[in-house]
């Protein structure tokens, strides 16, 4: 799937999918990396070392800072992959030196599927069905 | 890509300028592509925020830490509110730790060259720019302060990318450094008597609520001071998101006027209020200041309070900008203030100090400061005149 490059990067990894939108400051613990927003269709699971698939950023423009911490933490998501890039998530993706892609249609892609994110290209391939 | 870049601006995110501008030049530009920039364009003023250590965490001080080794601000660039008076913190009651960890972020700061006034009312204390000039603020008071009541041009800037701008002296050209996204949307026509800044704070909240990110014109109003413009603008932000408004009569921005007119009546206002007075609220906090207090209000709260007590079971936070408490030093209000037992408090806010567990009510006369002390510090809230305020600090 052909996308937009927001941060550079190659990774191959397991996809975590949400149809949430994520807002990292308050809605993400800083230090372990777990969904801790009430009702979020990802409460309680981690983003640590995963292709963290979502449709959108929301949310406090801290929520850049919170993705700083998980790098710093060793439990940044291993790579972004957005229907809709927002300023917040892309300006954190930045600054930790997050691979992350944009305008990927993410309904295609399943939860826990194996997938490559080439962020120099833009393009999102899925390894395994 | 159809972002185009000068030589030097290429130099920039080469890395040839070092590594923090090199990093603040990725976050302009991947910014301009998002938007749909097609040039970055000089700024001439910037205004930070993330500057309390309650908000930005170890990670955020980090950040800051690592720019600082090598970054340095090439255009007049100040601070937003700090957790903490920056000299007397200890009498305010905050804790030791989180006073050597926001002073850790301060000198980060200021080992950038930034201007270490930490307000957010830079308007009020130098960092005023002028009709039409392009500017990268952070601070949604003072964004939309600036691009309303003065007419300067900004983003809503966020703590890293007005950081990026200040050490580059760039931002990307889109949003409301273009002419065509500051018209007019809709037309509000207040049919009310407006009489201070809790009334304009209110006012802010019942249009803020109802008009979202969408631009309002609005009539009705013949007259309004600085204080009260910057209660609305704090309000209109914090409620709606809105980063500019018109005022016939007193903003300076053109515009076409819409044909879409809603009526704001003394009903709003009145709904609006009663929204932010808890019931049961048990008022042991009262606090001016937010946006931060002119040297105006200083005086005349000096004056409410020359010779009253504050009264037992009762902290006063007047909250201002440190050249502002300066002045308010030289003419002898800190002292009328202090000696009634209130504190004139530099630096900090009742938002952004580390409160939480210190009071259970809070009256103010901001509508801003109602929000923050609710959401965050789990505060009741009651919103009423300064004069109403000081007088229930000192009964």
């Amino acid at each position: 799937m052909q996308g937009r490059k927001i941060f550079k990067g190659k990774v191959v990894g397991e996809a975590l999918v949400t149809g949430d939108d994520i807002s990292f400051y308050g809605g993400c613990d800083p230090e372990t990396g777990e969904i801790v927003e009430k009702d979020h269709h990802l409460e309680g699971k981690s983003v640590s070392g995963k292709i963290l698939v979502f449709p959108s950023g929301k949310g406090s423009t801290v929520g850049s800072y919170v993705l700083y911490a998980l790098k710093k933490a060793d439990k940044a998501p291993l790579a972004i992959v957005n229907k809709v890039m927002d300023p917040v998530v892309a300006v954190g993706c930045i600054i930790s030196e997050i691979p992350a892609v944009d305008q990927i249609d993410i309904g295609k892609i399943k939860n826990g599927q194996k997938i490559e994110v080439d962020a120099d290209n833009g393009v999102v391939t899925l390894i395994e069905g | 890509m159809g972002l185009a870049l000068t030589t030097e601006e290429k130099e920039m995110l080469d890395g040839k300028h070092g590594k923090a501008t090199r990093k603040s030049m990725e976050i302009i530009t991947t910014l301009g592509e998002i938007y749909g920039a097609k040039r970055l364009i000089p700024v001439t003023s910037v205004q930070i925020a993330g500057v309390s250590y309650h908000n930005l965490g170890e990670a955020g001080l980090e950040y800051l830490s690592e720019m600082a080794e090598d970054g340095h601000a090439r255009v007049l660039t100040t601070l937003n509110p700090a957790g903490m008076d920056m000299l007397e913190w200890k009498k305010h009651g905050i804790p030791e730790d989180f006073a050597e960890n926001q002073e850790r972020v301060v000198n980060a700061f200021e080992r950038m060259g930034v201007i270490t006034t930490c307000t957010c009312t830079p308007y009020l204390i130098g960092n005023l720019p002028h009709f039409r000039e392009h500017i990268a603020w952070a601070e949604s008071s003072a964004v939309c302060f600036a691009n309303s009541v003065i007419g300067a041009f900004t983003n809503r800037e966020g703590g890293p990318s007005a950081l990026a701008t200040a050490l580059t002296g760039k931002t990307a050209e889109y949003g409301f450094h273009l002419e065509e996204n500051r018209l007019a949307q809709v037309k509000y026509d207040v049919q009310i008597e407006l009489k201070d800044t809790d009334d304009f704070g209110l006012l802010g909240k019942a249009i803020g609520t109802r008009t979202g990110k969408t631009i309002p014109y609005i009539t009705g109003i013949e007259k309004a001071t600085t204080e009260e413009l910057k209660s609305f603008c704090a309000s209109i932000a914090t409620y709606g998101g809105v980063a500019i408004f018109h005022m016939e009569g007193i903003t300076p921005n053109k515009t076409t006027i819409p044909k879409k007119t809603e009526v704001v009546t003394e009903d709003d206002l009145r709904a609006a209020r009663a929204e932010l007075d808890d019931k049961e609220a048990d008022i042991d906090f009262i606090s001016v200041g937010c946006p931060h207090a002119s040297i105006k209000e200083i005086a005349e709260i000096a004056e409410m309070l020359d010779g009253k007590k504050v009264a037992d079971g009762k902290t006063v936070w007047i909250t201002t900008a440190k050249p502002t408490k300066d002045l308010a030093i030289k003419m002898g209000f800190y002292d009328t203030i202090e000696k009634a037992g209130a504190f004139l408090v530099a630096d900090a806010c009742c938002a952004v100090a580390p409160l939480k567990g210190r009071f259970t009510g809070l009256m103010t006369d901001s509508a801003k400061a109602c929000f923050y002390a609710r959401g965050k510090n789990k505060f009741k809230t009651e919103i009423r005149t300064v004069k109403q305020c000081i007088k229930e600090a000192i009964t």
